[in-house]
Protein backbone atom coordinates (compact mmCIF):
# COMPACT_ATOMS: atom_id res chain seq x y z
CA UNK A 1 0.00 0.00 0.00
CA UNK A 2 1.58 3.23 -0.85
CA UNK A 3 1.27 5.92 1.86
CA UNK A 4 -1.06 8.83 1.52
CA UNK A 5 0.30 12.05 0.20
CA UNK A 6 0.01 14.73 2.96
CA UNK A 7 0.31 18.02 2.69
CA UNK A 8 3.43 18.90 4.52
CA UNK A 9 3.67 22.90 5.40
CA UNK A 10 6.90 24.33 6.63
CA UNK A 11 6.48 27.86 4.95
CA UNK A 12 5.36 29.66 8.19
CA UNK A 13 3.22 31.84 6.86
CA UNK A 14 0.89 29.17 6.22
CA UNK A 15 1.27 27.22 9.53
CA UNK A 16 -1.46 27.53 11.78
CA UNK A 17 0.04 27.87 15.19
CA UNK A 18 -2.06 28.26 18.20
CA UNK A 19 -2.23 30.76 21.26
CA UNK A 20 0.00 28.66 22.84
CA UNK A 21 2.82 28.23 20.29
CA UNK A 22 2.85 32.09 19.85
CA UNK A 23 3.52 32.64 23.06
CA UNK A 24 6.25 30.14 23.11
CA UNK A 25 8.07 31.49 20.02
CA UNK A 26 7.69 34.88 21.52
CA UNK A 27 8.88 33.47 24.49
CA UNK A 28 12.08 32.99 22.92
CA UNK A 29 12.51 36.06 20.52
CA UNK A 30 11.98 38.08 23.72
CA UNK A 31 14.96 36.26 24.97
CA UNK A 32 16.79 37.15 22.19
CA UNK A 33 16.17 41.00 21.95
CA UNK A 34 16.65 40.72 26.03
CA UNK A 35 20.31 38.96 25.59
CA UNK A 36 20.92 41.88 22.58
CA UNK A 37 19.55 45.01 24.90
CA UNK A 38 22.26 43.89 28.13
CA UNK A 39 25.22 45.00 26.74
CA UNK A 40 23.65 48.32 26.12
CA UNK A 41 21.90 48.38 29.28
CA UNK A 42 25.50 47.66 31.19
CA UNK A 43 26.87 50.40 29.34
CA UNK A 44 24.23 53.19 30.36
CA UNK A 45 24.45 51.96 34.05
CA UNK A 46 28.36 52.14 33.87
CA UNK A 47 27.86 55.58 32.28
CA UNK A 48 25.17 56.47 33.78
CA UNK A 49 27.09 56.22 37.71
CA UNK A 50 30.67 57.58 36.20
CA UNK A 51 29.67 61.00 36.83
CA UNK A 52 27.77 63.91 36.58
CA UNK A 53 28.10 64.55 33.34
CA UNK A 54 27.48 60.92 32.37
CA UNK A 55 24.15 60.95 34.34
CA UNK A 56 23.12 64.04 32.40
CA UNK A 57 23.81 62.36 29.03
CA UNK A 58 22.27 58.85 29.77
CA UNK A 59 19.28 61.48 31.34
CA UNK A 60 18.85 63.56 28.28
CA UNK A 61 19.17 60.49 25.80
CA UNK A 62 16.44 58.56 27.43
CA UNK A 63 14.56 62.26 26.84
CA UNK A 64 14.89 60.98 23.26
CA UNK A 65 11.03 59.82 21.99
CA UNK A 66 12.88 57.03 19.99
CA UNK A 67 14.81 56.21 23.04
CA UNK A 68 11.70 55.40 24.80
CA UNK A 69 10.13 53.68 21.88
CA UNK A 70 13.01 51.22 22.06
CA UNK A 71 12.50 51.03 26.02
CA UNK A 72 9.01 50.11 25.74
CA UNK A 73 9.91 47.39 23.35
CA UNK A 74 11.84 45.72 25.69
CA UNK A 75 9.47 46.60 28.49
CA UNK A 76 7.07 44.30 26.35
CA UNK A 77 9.91 42.01 25.59
CA UNK A 78 10.56 41.65 29.35
CA UNK A 79 7.09 41.72 30.41
CA UNK A 80 6.21 38.47 27.90
CA UNK A 81 9.54 36.44 28.52
CA UNK A 82 9.08 36.47 33.18
CA UNK A 83 5.10 35.99 32.28
CA UNK A 84 5.97 33.00 29.77
CA UNK A 85 8.79 31.69 31.75
CA UNK A 86 6.69 31.06 34.60
CA UNK A 87 4.26 29.76 32.71
CA UNK A 88 6.70 27.32 31.78
CA UNK A 89 7.48 26.92 35.10
CA UNK A 90 4.32 25.67 36.38
CA UNK A 91 4.45 23.44 33.00
CA UNK A 92 7.20 21.55 33.88
CA UNK A 93 5.61 20.86 37.73
CA UNK A 94 2.78 19.20 35.69
CA UNK A 95 0.37 22.34 36.39
CA UNK A 96 -1.85 24.17 34.30
CA UNK A 97 -1.30 20.97 31.42
CA UNK A 98 -5.03 20.33 30.41
CA UNK A 99 -5.66 22.13 27.48
CA UNK A 100 -8.16 24.22 28.16
CA UNK A 101 -6.22 25.15 30.76
CA UNK A 102 -2.88 25.79 29.08
CA UNK A 103 -4.96 28.00 26.54
CA UNK A 104 -6.38 30.05 29.16
CA UNK A 105 -2.78 30.50 30.81
CA UNK A 106 -1.49 31.19 27.44
CA UNK A 107 -4.31 33.80 26.40
CA UNK A 108 -3.31 35.45 30.38
CA UNK A 109 0.30 36.17 28.94
CA UNK A 110 -0.91 37.38 26.07
CA UNK A 111 -3.10 39.94 27.90
CA UNK A 112 -1.42 40.93 31.15
CA UNK A 113 2.14 41.42 28.92
CA UNK A 114 0.17 44.10 26.39
CA UNK A 115 -1.58 45.50 29.68
CA UNK A 116 1.90 46.09 31.28
CA UNK A 117 3.31 47.47 28.00
CA UNK A 118 0.54 50.03 27.79
CA UNK A 119 0.62 51.26 31.11
CA UNK A 120 4.34 51.79 30.49
CA UNK A 121 3.74 53.46 27.46
CA UNK A 122 1.36 55.77 28.83
CA UNK A 123 4.12 56.38 32.09
CA UNK A 124 6.47 56.98 29.05
CA UNK A 125 5.23 59.27 26.80
CA UNK A 126 2.38 61.35 28.69
CA UNK B 1 33.84 12.75 28.89
CA UNK B 2 31.59 15.51 27.69
CA UNK B 3 31.86 16.64 24.10
CA UNK B 4 32.98 20.41 23.68
CA UNK B 5 29.66 21.18 21.09
CA UNK B 6 27.87 20.38 24.27
CA UNK B 7 26.51 17.28 23.96
CA UNK B 8 24.85 15.16 26.80
CA UNK B 9 24.74 17.79 28.74
CA UNK B 10 21.03 18.79 28.56
CA UNK B 11 19.92 17.93 31.72
CA UNK B 12 22.51 19.90 33.70
CA UNK B 13 21.60 22.71 31.66
CA UNK B 14 18.16 22.38 31.55
CA UNK B 15 18.04 22.82 35.43
CA UNK B 16 20.22 25.42 35.57
CA UNK B 17 18.06 27.33 33.27
CA UNK B 18 15.11 26.97 36.14
CA UNK B 19 17.32 27.68 38.76
CA UNK B 20 18.79 31.04 37.53
CA UNK B 21 14.71 31.38 36.41
CA UNK B 22 13.50 31.31 39.82
CA UNK B 23 16.40 34.02 41.09
CA UNK B 24 15.75 36.26 38.38
CA UNK B 25 11.74 35.59 38.96
CA UNK B 26 12.39 36.92 42.48
CA UNK B 27 15.60 39.70 42.62
CA UNK B 28 14.37 41.71 39.04
CA UNK B 29 10.81 42.42 40.39
CA UNK B 30 12.34 43.33 43.75
CA UNK B 31 15.07 45.70 42.19
CA UNK B 32 12.53 47.25 40.04
CA UNK B 33 10.36 48.18 42.72
CA UNK B 34 13.48 49.65 44.79
CA UNK B 35 14.72 51.42 41.76
CA UNK B 36 11.37 52.81 40.32
CA UNK B 37 10.21 54.12 43.60
CA UNK B 38 13.60 56.26 43.85
CA UNK B 39 12.62 58.05 40.16
CA UNK B 40 13.66 60.92 39.52
CA UNK B 41 16.87 61.08 40.88
CA UNK B 42 19.67 63.42 40.31
CA UNK B 43 23.15 62.16 40.24
CA UNK B 44 23.50 62.14 44.03
CA UNK B 45 20.44 60.39 44.31
CA UNK B 46 21.10 57.96 41.74
CA UNK B 47 24.57 57.21 43.02
CA UNK B 48 23.18 56.66 46.57
CA UNK B 49 20.96 54.07 45.34
CA UNK B 50 23.92 51.99 44.49
CA UNK B 51 25.82 52.77 47.89
CA UNK B 52 24.43 50.09 50.21
CA UNK B 53 26.36 46.71 50.44
CA UNK B 54 23.34 44.39 50.08
CA UNK B 55 22.04 46.37 46.55
CA UNK B 56 25.39 46.05 44.99
CA UNK B 57 26.02 42.16 46.19
CA UNK B 58 22.19 41.73 44.64
CA UNK B 59 22.85 43.34 41.81
CA UNK B 60 25.90 41.15 41.38
CA UNK B 61 24.42 38.00 42.11
CA UNK B 62 20.94 38.98 39.92
CA UNK B 63 23.53 39.64 36.93
CA UNK B 64 25.48 36.45 37.58
CA UNK B 65 22.13 34.38 37.13
CA UNK B 66 21.08 36.36 34.09
CA UNK B 67 24.01 35.73 32.80
CA UNK B 68 24.11 31.84 32.87
CA UNK B 69 20.14 32.34 31.67
CA UNK B 70 21.32 34.12 28.72
CA UNK B 71 24.08 31.38 27.85
CA UNK B 72 21.68 28.66 28.24
CA UNK B 73 18.57 30.31 26.21
CA UNK B 74 21.10 31.64 23.04
CA UNK B 75 22.73 27.99 23.90
CA UNK B 76 18.85 26.40 23.09
CA UNK B 77 18.55 28.41 19.94
CA UNK B 78 21.95 28.37 18.39
CA UNK B 79 21.31 24.16 18.50
CA UNK B 80 17.90 25.03 17.01
CA UNK B 81 19.03 27.06 14.05
CA UNK B 82 22.44 26.91 12.99
CA UNK B 83 23.32 23.52 11.84
CA UNK B 84 26.92 23.71 10.80
CA UNK B 85 28.98 23.25 13.98
CA UNK B 86 32.32 25.85 13.33
CA UNK B 87 29.37 28.68 12.95
CA UNK B 88 27.90 27.49 15.93
CA UNK B 89 30.86 27.38 17.74
CA UNK B 90 31.77 30.64 16.50
CA UNK B 91 28.54 32.17 17.50
CA UNK B 92 28.76 30.42 21.32
CA UNK B 93 32.31 31.94 21.55
CA UNK B 94 30.52 35.52 20.64
CA UNK B 95 27.67 34.79 23.43
CA UNK B 96 30.46 34.13 26.03
CA UNK B 97 32.34 36.73 25.11
CA UNK B 98 29.63 39.32 25.14
CA UNK B 99 28.10 37.74 28.64
CA UNK B 100 31.94 38.03 30.10
CA UNK B 101 32.44 41.40 29.39
CA UNK B 102 28.73 42.43 30.85
CA UNK B 103 29.46 40.80 34.03
CA UNK B 104 33.82 42.34 34.33
CA UNK B 105 31.70 46.09 33.64
CA UNK B 106 29.06 45.33 35.99
CA UNK B 107 32.09 44.60 38.64
CA UNK B 108 34.13 47.51 37.59
CA UNK B 109 30.75 50.08 37.79
CA UNK B 110 29.72 48.39 40.76
CA UNK B 111 32.92 48.32 42.84
CA UNK B 112 35.11 51.37 40.94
Amino acid sequence: MKPIARPVYLNLFRIHLPLPGWVSILHRVSGALLFFALPLGVWSLSVSLSGDAGFRRMADALAHPLARLVLLGLVWAFAHHFLAGVRHLALDVHWGTELKRARQSSLAVMLVAGLVTLLAAWRLFT
Amino acid sequence: MKSATGSHTGTGTWLVQRATALVLALALPALAVYFLRALPADFADWQALFAPLWVRVLLLLTSAALALHAWVGMRDIFMDYVHHTGARLVLYLGVILTLAGCEIVMIMTLWK
